[in-house]
């Protein structure tokens, strides 16, 4: 890409991925969640690779990676959900955390939390499957 | 309101109609684009901005990696001549289309108007998920609350879709 490109994508892509944890974090409080979020978190990761390009190998690590949180990320969601069995209610996905007073930021018990797991298992996903793909037309081309 | 809704329709359907016909598919894809962005201002008008936000990023991911998958390819399609037997084929499918809706006209009839008479558990929802959920953002509320068991499913469905667009893009692994 050419060096205008080059230089917008260097000063969008921080503000695009703040935006993105933004939303996750104020997910219970205002428009949003974990999976919009997760989405633009995803995207300001597309955005540098499609303006920078990468070498192959870094690519292939960076899968490995992304797969990793991906999995992770579903797994604590769903140990996050067990937990209600164990302690709560006895109920799955019973919110047992104290709720504090509605409209502050840390409140809602374990809303948050299934919020952020899911917003990191969004983004790593997306961005899993657009690897896979530049990938898969690297090998076909070589 | 409605008038607005109707215009931006008839723009999606315009949209998805040239997609079939497009002579390659990077137009195609593009006015399919049409379509989901035609979406997000249906949706910002009904007043769904959760929604509205997901379509607008997922629409714009789902473009840049189309376009990034098709630029390389020129193919152009062969179109066939419009014959007898296409002839039959659209007066078919306009008569089924005519049978469908005026079997949904007489099924909806019944129903109540659209907004009213709402049902009594959307009712203790949307008065009772602040006190019981704690947070401010129903949609979140009930989205991670009382649908927990939905949400883990679409994680999951997520989930295994990477796992198999990882299985069928793998050549290494398969020699």
């Amino acid at each position: 890409m050419t060096v205008i490109v080059k230089k917008t994508t260097q000063l969008i892509a921080g503000i695009v991925f703040l935006y993105g944890i933004y939303i996750i974090l104020h997910g219970h409080l205002s428009p949003g969640g974990g999976f919009a979020g997760g989405v633009i978190v995803a995207g300001s990761f597309i955005l540098l690779i499609l303006a920078y390009g990468s070498d192959f190998l870094n690519l292939v690590k960076e899968e490995r990676g992304s797969t990793t949180y991906e999995n992770l990320a579903i797994l604590v969601f769903l140990f996050l959900a067990l937990t209600g069995m164990v302690a709560g209610a006895g109920i799955f996905f019973a919110n047992w955390l104290p709720h504090g007073t509605p409209g502050e930021l840390v409140s809602a018990g374990f809303l948050p939390l299934y919020n952020i797991f899911v917003g990191i298992e969004v983004a790593a996903s997306i961005l899993t499957i657009f690897l896979a793909l530049i990938i898969f037309k690297e090998e076909v081309l070589k | 309101m409605e008038l607005a809704i109707s215009v931006i329709i008839i723009f999606m359907i315009l949209g998805a109609i040239y997609a079939i016909h497009a002579s390659d598919i990077l137009s195609a894809v593009i006015a399919g684009g049409i379509v989901g962005y035609s979406l997000v201002i249906c949706f910002l008008l009904l007043k769904a901005p959760d929604l509205a936000i997901v379509q607008i990023v997922v629409e714009t991911i789902t473009l840049i990696i189309m376009v990034a998958v098709v630029l390389d390819s020129s193919r152009t399609e062969a179109y066939g001549k419009f014959d007898s037997q296409a002839w039959v084929t659209a007066a078919t499918a306009v008569v089924i289309l005519a049978i469908l809706f005026w079997f949904l006209k007489e099924a909806s009839a019944p129903l109540a108007p659209f907004g009213e008479n709402t049902m009594r558990m959307a009712d203790a929802y949307v008065n009772g998920a602040v006190d019981k959920t704690g947070s401010v953002n129903l949609v979140t509320g009930v989205l991670f609350d009382f649908r927990g068991y939905d949400t883990l499913g679409e994680a999951t469905v997520l989930v295994t879709a990477v796992l198999g667009v990882l299985t069928i893009l793998r050549i290494r692994g398969r020699k």
